[in-house]
């Protein structure tokens, strides 16, 4: 019963990547583009902590934090950028 | 009361539904905010719905995989990984929302025809504030 709720709740995740990826490809600027890419990381970040419940193994939390931080600083870079400051 | 309840197998279960539940409806969050990225109008509402309601969606699906995997709190400092992730995306949405807002303001891309108010340019103009600008 645990396992079909892990598995509703992995669809609705994959639902939600494919929304980023649709904003991510047809997003009119540049910002967008970057907002949906947020998304799509948050998104990720969920994917692997469930990942990780289902082998049973921390070390892709270890993963998952490295990847929000490689993230977010992706994001200040292209917002830095924007602003002329690079 | 039935003497199911002060089982230790049976209180594991009722908090792996409780996780369940709570990982369930971080991924609907998430899926709300994918739905506001693609339905809004404007660069600012898409950047509102695509961090606000994503940060709510991943603080709550943590929650849920934390208390999900209570048969591995023993082993290798599994709850602390959790907790220090959801600090982490506490600490770090919100920076970088605003910074693109930010950013999206200064490229100058223009409103929806449905805003009305703009406390920014009221700033400038009463000379309390400075335009954000190129450096």
């Amino acid at each position: 019963m645990i396992k079909y709720l892990i598995l509703i709740a992995v669809v609705i995740l994959l639902m939600s990547l494919l929304g980023g990826l649709y904003r991510f490809f047809k997003g009119p600027s540049l910002v967008d583009k970057v907002v949906a890419f947020d998304s799509i990381t948050v998104n990720s970040l969920v994917l692997i902590g469930v990942m990780a419940l289902l082998t049973g193994r921390a070390i892709y939390f270890d993963v998952a934090i490295v990847y929000g931080l490689l993230s977010f600083l992706g994001v200040i870079v292209v917002a830095r950028y924007i602003q002329g400051g690079l | 009361m039935s003497p199911d309840i002060f089982k230790e197998g049976f209180r594991m279960e009722i908090i792996q539904y409780l996780g369940g539940a709570l990982l369930i409806m971080g991924s609907l969050s998430l899926l709300i905010a994918s739905i506001g990225l693609i339905r809004m109008p404007d660069v600012y509402n898409r950047v509102q719905t695509g961090t606000k309601a994503s940060t709510l969606g991943a603080i709550l699906s943590f929650l849920g995989i934390g208390l999900l995997s209570i048969e591995n709190w023993s082993e290798s400092n599994w709850i602390g990984r959790v907790i220090i992730l959801i600090i982490f995306i506490i600490i770090t949405n919100p920076v970088s929302s605003h910074i693109l807002m930010r950013a999206a303001y200064v490229m100058k891309i223009p409103f929806t025809k449905d805003t009305k108010v703009d406390k920014l340019k009221e700033d400038i103009d009463n000379k309390v504030l400075e335009e954000p600008k190129d450096e």
